[in-house]
Protein backbone atom coordinates (compact mmCIF):
# COMPACT_ATOMS: atom_id res chain seq x y z
CA UNK A 1 0.00 0.00 0.00
CA UNK A 2 1.40 2.93 -1.19
CA UNK A 3 -0.93 6.51 -0.49
CA UNK A 4 0.44 9.39 -1.01
CA UNK A 5 -1.58 11.72 0.63
CA UNK A 6 -2.46 11.23 3.85
CA UNK A 7 -4.43 12.64 7.29
CA UNK A 8 -2.74 15.95 8.69
CA UNK A 9 -2.39 15.87 12.70
CA UNK A 10 -5.14 17.74 12.85
CA UNK A 11 -7.90 15.35 11.85
CA UNK A 12 -5.68 12.91 13.21
CA UNK A 13 -6.14 14.20 16.42
CA UNK A 14 -9.55 14.97 15.75
CA UNK A 15 -10.54 11.44 15.07
CA UNK A 16 -9.28 10.21 17.68
CA UNK A 17 -10.76 12.58 20.36
CA UNK A 18 -14.14 12.03 18.49
CA UNK A 19 -14.28 15.65 17.32
CA UNK A 20 -15.50 15.06 13.72
CA UNK A 21 -18.73 15.23 12.43
CA UNK A 22 -20.12 12.03 11.40
CA UNK A 23 -19.78 12.18 7.57
CA UNK A 24 -16.02 13.14 8.20
CA UNK A 25 -15.81 10.25 10.38
CA UNK A 26 -16.57 7.98 7.53
CA UNK A 27 -14.00 9.24 4.80
CA UNK A 28 -11.37 9.39 7.51
CA UNK A 29 -12.25 5.64 8.84
CA UNK A 30 -12.19 4.87 4.83
CA UNK A 31 -8.87 6.41 4.84
CA UNK A 32 -7.74 4.56 7.45
CA UNK A 33 -8.68 1.18 6.23
CA UNK A 34 -6.47 2.24 2.76
CA UNK A 35 -3.38 4.13 4.64
CA UNK A 36 -1.07 2.35 6.99
CA UNK A 37 0.54 5.45 7.72
CA UNK A 38 -2.49 7.33 8.55
CA UNK A 39 -3.70 4.24 10.84
CA UNK A 40 -0.06 4.56 12.82
CA UNK A 41 -0.80 8.56 12.82
CA UNK A 42 -4.21 8.46 14.73
CA UNK A 43 -2.91 5.64 16.42
CA UNK A 44 -0.34 7.66 17.98
CA UNK A 45 -3.25 10.37 18.99
CA UNK A 46 -5.21 7.41 20.50
CA UNK A 47 -2.10 6.97 22.51
CA UNK A 48 -2.74 10.96 23.76
CA UNK A 49 -6.15 10.46 24.52
CA UNK A 50 -5.37 6.64 26.83
CA UNK A 51 -2.79 9.51 28.88
CA UNK A 52 -5.71 12.03 29.35
CA UNK A 53 -8.54 9.69 30.40
CA UNK A 54 -5.76 8.20 33.00
CA UNK A 55 -5.61 11.50 34.55
CA UNK A 56 -9.06 11.90 35.04
CA UNK A 57 -10.13 11.32 38.38
CA UNK A 58 -11.92 8.43 38.95
CA UNK A 59 -15.14 8.31 39.71
CA UNK A 60 -16.87 4.95 41.35
CA UNK A 61 -19.24 2.87 39.87
CA UNK A 62 -22.19 1.60 41.23
CA UNK A 63 -21.60 -1.26 44.01
CA UNK A 64 -23.11 -3.75 41.95
CA UNK A 65 -20.94 -2.60 38.83
CA UNK A 66 -18.82 -5.44 38.28
CA UNK A 67 -21.47 -7.67 38.61
CA UNK A 68 -23.69 -6.31 36.22
CA UNK A 69 -20.85 -5.89 34.16
CA UNK A 70 -20.22 -9.93 34.50
CA UNK A 71 -23.84 -10.40 33.89
CA UNK A 72 -24.00 -8.27 30.46
CA UNK A 73 -21.31 -10.52 29.18
CA UNK A 74 -23.52 -13.84 30.17
CA UNK A 75 -25.89 -12.93 28.84
CA UNK A 76 -24.46 -11.49 25.33
CA UNK A 77 -22.07 -13.64 23.00
CA UNK A 78 -18.73 -12.49 21.66
CA UNK A 79 -18.97 -12.00 18.09
CA UNK A 80 -16.50 -12.10 15.86
CA UNK A 81 -16.82 -10.46 12.81
CA UNK A 82 -14.74 -11.98 9.99
CA UNK A 83 -13.63 -9.27 7.92
CA UNK A 84 -16.01 -8.35 4.85
CA UNK A 85 -15.22 -9.67 1.49
CA UNK A 86 -12.88 -7.27 -0.43
CA UNK A 87 -14.56 -4.86 -2.70
CA UNK A 88 -13.97 -1.12 -3.74
CA UNK A 89 -15.40 0.23 -0.99
CA UNK A 90 -13.38 0.02 2.21
CA UNK A 91 -15.97 -1.60 4.95
CA UNK A 92 -16.85 1.15 6.65
CA UNK A 93 -18.36 2.81 3.94
CA UNK A 94 -20.35 -1.03 3.16
CA UNK A 95 -21.14 -0.96 6.71
CA UNK A 96 -22.98 2.27 5.60
CA UNK A 97 -24.37 0.62 2.38
CA UNK A 98 -24.95 -2.80 3.41
CA UNK A 99 -22.54 -3.87 0.76
CA UNK A 100 -20.47 -3.10 -1.53
CA UNK A 101 -20.97 -0.89 -5.42
CA UNK A 102 -24.01 -2.86 -6.29
CA UNK A 103 -26.36 -1.14 -3.42
CA UNK A 104 -25.17 2.12 -4.21
CA UNK A 105 -28.37 4.00 -5.79
CA UNK A 106 -26.75 7.01 -7.83
CA UNK A 107 -28.31 9.94 -9.34
CA UNK A 108 -27.26 11.51 -12.33
CA UNK A 109 -25.06 14.71 -12.14
CA UNK A 110 -25.22 15.17 -15.78
CA UNK A 111 -22.03 14.91 -18.18
CA UNK A 112 -22.15 11.32 -16.97
CA UNK A 113 -21.17 12.16 -13.35
CA UNK A 114 -23.07 10.36 -10.43
CA UNK A 115 -23.20 11.08 -7.12
CA UNK A 116 -25.20 9.05 -4.11
CA UNK A 117 -25.28 11.05 -0.81
CA UNK A 118 -24.31 8.57 2.50
CA UNK A 119 -27.49 9.64 4.78
CA UNK A 120 -25.68 10.68 8.50
CA UNK A 121 -27.39 12.02 11.24
CA UNK A 122 -25.49 15.79 11.33
CA UNK A 123 -25.24 18.71 8.40
CA UNK A 124 -21.99 17.52 7.64
CA UNK A 125 -22.60 15.37 3.91
CA UNK A 126 -20.57 12.48 2.49
CA UNK A 127 -21.46 11.35 -0.49
CA UNK A 128 -19.88 8.83 -3.27
CA UNK A 129 -18.88 10.63 -6.56
CA UNK A 130 -18.63 8.44 -10.29
CA UNK A 131 -16.39 10.60 -12.89
CA UNK A 132 -16.46 9.11 -16.21
CA UNK A 133 -12.58 8.66 -17.07
CA UNK A 134 -11.02 12.15 -18.63
CA UNK A 135 -14.65 14.13 -17.03
CA UNK A 136 -14.10 16.91 -14.68
CA UNK A 137 -15.95 17.39 -11.61
CA UNK A 138 -19.39 19.65 -12.27
CA UNK A 139 -17.57 22.86 -10.64
CA UNK A 140 -18.46 23.12 -6.80
CA UNK A 141 -17.82 25.32 -4.28
CA UNK A 142 -16.98 23.94 -0.69
CA UNK A 143 -17.55 27.17 2.04
CA UNK A 144 -16.03 24.95 4.65
CA UNK A 145 -13.39 21.92 4.65
CA UNK A 146 -13.64 19.31 1.94
CA UNK A 147 -12.18 15.71 2.60
CA UNK A 148 -12.40 13.62 -1.05
CA UNK A 149 -11.06 10.06 -0.60
CA UNK A 150 -9.98 8.45 -4.20
CA UNK A 151 -11.68 4.55 -3.87
CA UNK A 152 -11.15 4.18 -7.98
CA UNK A 153 -8.84 5.54 -10.93
CA UNK A 154 -7.30 8.81 -10.00
CA UNK A 155 -7.90 12.41 -10.50
CA UNK A 156 -5.52 15.38 -10.88
CA UNK A 157 -6.24 18.56 -10.07
CA UNK A 158 -3.98 22.01 -9.77
CA UNK A 159 -2.73 20.40 -6.50
CA UNK A 160 -1.40 17.11 -7.49
CA UNK A 161 -2.46 13.88 -8.70
CA UNK A 162 -4.66 11.41 -6.35
CA UNK A 163 -5.08 7.58 -6.74
CA UNK A 164 -6.89 4.91 -4.49
CA UNK A 165 -6.46 5.46 -0.96
CA UNK A 166 -5.28 9.46 -1.59
CA UNK A 167 -7.10 11.54 0.49
CA UNK A 168 -7.15 15.42 -0.54
CA UNK A 169 -8.00 18.05 2.20
CA UNK A 170 -8.92 21.16 0.48
CA UNK A 171 -10.18 24.69 2.62
CA UNK A 172 -11.97 27.02 1.42
CA UNK A 173 -9.29 28.83 -0.38
CA UNK A 174 -8.76 25.73 -2.71
CA UNK A 175 -10.41 26.41 -5.73
CA UNK A 176 -10.17 22.99 -8.07
CA UNK A 177 -11.55 21.18 -10.81
CA UNK A 178 -10.47 17.80 -10.51
CA UNK A 179 -10.21 15.55 -13.53
CA UNK A 180 -10.58 12.09 -13.75
CA UNK A 181 -7.50 10.21 -15.55
CA UNK A 182 -8.41 8.82 -18.83
CA UNK A 183 -7.64 5.31 -17.92
CA UNK A 184 -10.35 4.75 -15.52
CA UNK A 185 -13.80 5.88 -14.50
CA UNK A 186 -13.29 7.52 -11.01
CA UNK A 187 -15.14 6.77 -7.66
CA UNK A 188 -13.98 8.82 -4.66
CA UNK A 189 -15.98 9.49 -1.37
CA UNK A 190 -16.08 12.94 0.01
CA UNK A 191 -17.45 14.74 3.30
CA UNK A 192 -17.92 18.69 3.11
CA UNK A 193 -18.94 20.26 6.38
CA UNK A 194 -21.44 22.75 4.16
CA UNK A 195 -23.90 24.21 4.44
CA UNK A 196 -22.76 25.34 8.26
CA UNK A 197 -19.21 26.55 8.31
CA UNK A 198 -17.68 23.39 10.73
CA UNK A 199 -16.39 25.41 13.59
CA UNK A 200 -20.01 26.57 14.26
CA UNK A 201 -21.26 22.94 13.89
CA UNK A 202 -19.92 20.75 16.68
CA UNK A 203 -21.12 22.75 19.47
CA UNK A 204 -24.53 23.41 18.14
CA UNK A 205 -24.22 19.04 17.59
CA UNK A 206 -23.19 18.73 21.27
CA UNK A 207 -25.55 20.85 22.81
CA UNK A 208 -28.31 18.62 23.41
CA UNK A 209 -26.52 15.64 24.39
CA UNK A 210 -23.49 17.59 26.26
CA UNK A 211 -25.18 20.06 27.76
CA UNK A 212 -22.78 22.69 26.20
CA UNK B 1 -5.45 -5.96 44.48
CA UNK B 2 -1.72 -5.10 44.53
CA UNK B 3 -1.50 -2.60 42.48
CA UNK B 4 -2.03 1.07 43.71
CA UNK B 5 -5.35 3.06 42.47
CA UNK B 6 -3.78 6.24 41.53
CA UNK B 7 -0.88 6.12 39.26
CA UNK B 8 -1.56 7.49 36.08
CA UNK B 9 -0.09 5.89 32.61
CA UNK B 10 3.26 5.13 34.51
CA UNK B 11 1.34 1.54 35.05
CA UNK B 12 2.16 -2.20 34.85
CA UNK B 13 1.49 -4.22 31.96
CA UNK B 14 -2.13 -3.71 31.70
CA UNK B 15 -2.14 -5.80 28.28
CA UNK B 16 -1.16 -9.33 30.35
CA UNK B 17 -4.69 -9.20 31.50
CA UNK B 18 -6.04 -8.73 28.89
CA UNK B 19 -3.97 -11.80 27.07
CA UNK B 20 -5.44 -13.70 30.10
CA UNK B 21 -9.27 -12.16 29.33
CA UNK B 22 -8.48 -13.67 25.68
CA UNK B 23 -6.91 -16.94 26.59
CA UNK B 24 -8.73 -18.28 29.47
CA UNK B 25 -11.66 -15.82 29.67
CA UNK B 26 -9.96 -14.91 33.38
CA UNK B 27 -12.45 -13.45 35.46
CA UNK B 28 -9.63 -12.76 38.27
CA UNK B 29 -7.14 -10.33 35.71
CA UNK B 30 -11.23 -9.04 34.42
CA UNK B 31 -11.69 -7.62 37.99
CA UNK B 32 -8.49 -5.93 37.63
CA UNK B 33 -8.72 -3.97 34.63
CA UNK B 34 -12.23 -3.67 35.68
CA UNK B 35 -10.92 -1.99 38.87
CA UNK B 36 -8.74 -0.04 37.46
CA UNK B 37 -10.48 1.15 33.97
CA UNK B 38 -13.52 1.84 34.45
CA UNK B 39 -13.58 3.95 37.05
CA UNK B 40 -11.31 6.20 34.60
CA UNK B 41 -13.41 5.58 31.97
CA UNK B 42 -16.44 7.21 33.90
CA UNK B 43 -15.00 10.03 35.59
CA UNK B 44 -13.19 10.89 31.73
CA UNK B 45 -17.06 10.44 30.34
CA UNK B 46 -18.34 12.96 33.03
CA UNK B 47 -15.51 15.30 32.38
CA UNK B 48 -16.76 14.91 28.69
CA UNK B 49 -20.09 16.20 29.62
CA UNK B 50 -22.06 12.97 29.77
CA UNK B 51 -24.42 12.70 32.80
CA UNK B 52 -23.48 10.17 35.45
CA UNK B 53 -26.19 7.82 34.47
CA UNK B 54 -24.71 7.82 30.84
CA UNK B 55 -21.19 7.44 32.02
CA UNK B 56 -21.80 4.52 34.13
CA UNK B 57 -23.42 2.94 31.33
CA UNK B 58 -20.88 3.81 28.96
CA UNK B 59 -17.99 2.73 31.31
CA UNK B 60 -20.12 -0.60 31.70
CA UNK B 61 -20.49 -1.05 28.25
CA UNK B 62 -16.85 -0.28 27.23
CA UNK B 63 -16.15 -3.44 29.62
CA UNK B 64 -18.38 -5.48 28.13
CA UNK B 65 -16.43 -4.90 24.91
CA UNK B 66 -13.38 -5.44 25.99
CA UNK B 67 -14.41 -8.64 27.20
CA UNK B 68 -15.80 -9.54 23.73
CA UNK B 69 -13.25 -8.35 21.63
CA UNK B 70 -10.01 -9.26 23.42
CA UNK B 71 -9.13 -11.52 20.61
CA UNK B 72 -8.70 -8.06 18.45
CA UNK B 73 -6.21 -6.35 21.11
CA UNK B 74 -2.56 -6.33 19.39
CA UNK B 75 0.00 -5.42 22.63
CA UNK B 76 2.72 -4.33 19.44
CA UNK B 77 0.23 -1.83 17.83
CA UNK B 78 -1.44 -0.46 21.26
CA UNK B 79 -1.31 -0.23 25.38
CA UNK B 80 -4.14 -1.56 26.96
CA UNK B 81 -4.93 2.02 28.14
CA UNK B 82 -4.98 3.20 24.51
CA UNK B 83 -7.20 0.29 22.80
CA UNK B 84 -9.49 0.56 25.84
CA UNK B 85 -9.75 4.71 25.36
CA UNK B 86 -11.00 3.89 21.96
CA UNK B 87 -13.42 1.57 22.87
CA UNK B 88 -14.76 4.19 25.56
CA UNK B 89 -14.28 7.05 23.22
CA UNK B 90 -16.39 4.74 20.38
CA UNK B 91 -19.09 4.09 23.21
CA UNK B 92 -19.42 7.77 24.01
CA UNK B 93 -19.82 8.42 20.13
CA UNK B 94 -22.30 5.96 19.82
CA UNK B 95 -24.70 6.99 22.19
CA UNK B 96 -24.19 10.82 21.35
CA UNK B 97 -25.66 9.46 17.69
CA UNK B 98 -27.40 6.64 18.36
CA UNK B 99 -25.77 4.82 15.92
CA UNK B 100 -22.72 2.72 15.34
CA UNK B 101 -19.25 4.90 14.75
CA UNK B 102 -17.68 4.18 11.63
CA UNK B 103 -14.39 2.58 12.42
CA UNK B 104 -11.61 1.13 9.97
CA UNK B 105 -11.72 -2.48 8.89
CA UNK B 106 -10.41 -4.58 11.77
CA UNK B 107 -6.69 -5.97 10.90
CA UNK B 108 -7.06 -9.53 10.23
CA UNK B 109 -6.23 -11.33 13.40
CA UNK B 110 -6.01 -15.15 13.90
CA UNK B 111 -3.24 -18.07 13.49
CA UNK B 112 0.00 -15.73 13.41
CA UNK B 113 2.56 -16.26 15.79
CA UNK B 114 2.03 -14.68 18.98
CA UNK B 115 3.16 -11.16 18.58
CA UNK B 116 6.75 -10.11 19.87
CA UNK B 117 6.80 -9.78 23.61
CA UNK B 118 9.72 -7.32 23.24
CA UNK B 119 7.30 -4.90 20.50
CA UNK B 120 4.48 -5.13 23.04
CA UNK B 121 7.26 -4.04 25.71
CA UNK B 122 8.74 -1.22 23.55
CA UNK B 123 5.60 0.03 22.68
CA UNK B 124 3.96 0.38 26.35
CA UNK B 125 7.26 2.40 26.80
CA UNK B 126 6.84 4.87 24.27
CA UNK B 127 2.97 5.68 25.40
CA UNK B 128 4.71 6.03 29.10
CA UNK B 129 7.50 8.62 27.81
CA UNK B 130 4.20 9.99 25.84
CA UNK B 131 2.32 10.69 29.39
CA UNK B 132 5.44 12.07 30.74
CA UNK B 133 5.73 14.33 27.87
CA UNK B 134 1.92 15.73 27.79
CA UNK B 135 2.49 16.47 31.86
CA UNK B 136 5.71 18.62 31.00
CA UNK B 137 3.58 20.65 28.61
CA UNK B 138 3.13 23.83 29.76
CA UNK B 139 -0.17 24.34 31.44
CA UNK B 140 -2.01 26.29 28.66
CA UNK B 141 -1.23 23.82 25.74
CA UNK B 142 -1.42 20.83 28.13
CA UNK B 143 -4.92 22.29 28.92
CA UNK B 144 -5.64 22.39 25.17
CA UNK B 145 -5.05 18.71 24.55
CA UNK B 146 -7.10 18.05 27.48
CA UNK B 147 -9.86 19.71 26.00
CA UNK B 148 -9.81 18.58 22.71
CA UNK B 149 -10.18 14.68 24.01
CA UNK B 150 -13.14 15.98 26.44
CA UNK B 151 -14.76 17.31 22.82
CA UNK B 152 -14.85 21.24 24.22
CA UNK B 153 -12.81 22.36 20.95
CA UNK B 154 -14.46 22.75 17.64
CA UNK B 155 -12.57 20.76 15.06
CA UNK B 156 -10.82 24.42 13.42
CA UNK B 157 -9.29 24.80 17.36
CA UNK B 158 -7.63 21.69 17.26
CA UNK B 159 -4.03 22.16 17.21
CA UNK B 160 -1.78 21.59 13.91
CA UNK B 161 1.22 21.40 16.78
CA UNK B 162 0.54 19.74 19.96
CA UNK B 163 4.10 19.73 21.38
CA UNK B 164 3.82 16.37 22.27
CA UNK B 165 6.58 13.95 20.71
CA UNK B 166 4.68 11.79 18.58
CA UNK B 167 7.33 10.61 16.29
CA UNK B 168 8.81 7.72 17.82
CA UNK B 169 5.61 6.04 18.92
CA UNK B 170 4.41 6.52 15.34
CA UNK B 171 7.12 4.65 13.67
CA UNK B 172 6.71 1.63 16.16
CA UNK B 173 3.15 1.05 15.52
CA UNK B 174 4.45 1.91 11.68
CA UNK B 175 6.68 -1.01 11.78
CA UNK B 176 4.09 -3.51 13.62
CA UNK B 177 1.21 -3.08 10.87
CA UNK B 178 4.15 -3.29 8.37
CA UNK B 179 5.23 -6.64 9.84
CA UNK B 180 1.62 -7.42 10.19
CA UNK B 181 0.71 -7.23 6.58
CA UNK B 182 4.19 -9.24 5.67
CA UNK B 183 2.75 -12.11 8.02
CA UNK B 184 -0.95 -11.61 6.54
CA UNK B 185 0.81 -11.75 2.73
CA UNK B 186 3.20 -14.90 3.62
Amino acid sequence: MTVKHVLNDQLAMGYAAGALPEAFDIVVAAHLSLSDESRALVSSYEAVGACVMEECDSVELKSDAFAATLGRIKSSDTVIEKPGPKGVLPEPIQKYLGGDLEKVKWKSLGGGVKQAIIPTNDTAQARLLFIPAGQSVPDHGHRGMELTLVLQGSFADEVDEFARGDLEIANEDLNHQPIASMDADCICIAATDAPLRFNSLLPRLLQPFFKI
Amino acid sequence: MARAQNQSCLEPDWSANILRVRDTRDETAFAELFAHFAPRIKGFLIKSGASATMAEECAQETMVTVWHKAHLFDPTRASAATWIFTIARNKKIDAFRRSARPEPEDLAWGPEPEPEASDALVLQQETQKLAKALEQLPKKQRDIVRRAYFGDLTHSELAQETGLPLGTIKSRIRLALNRLRQTLSE
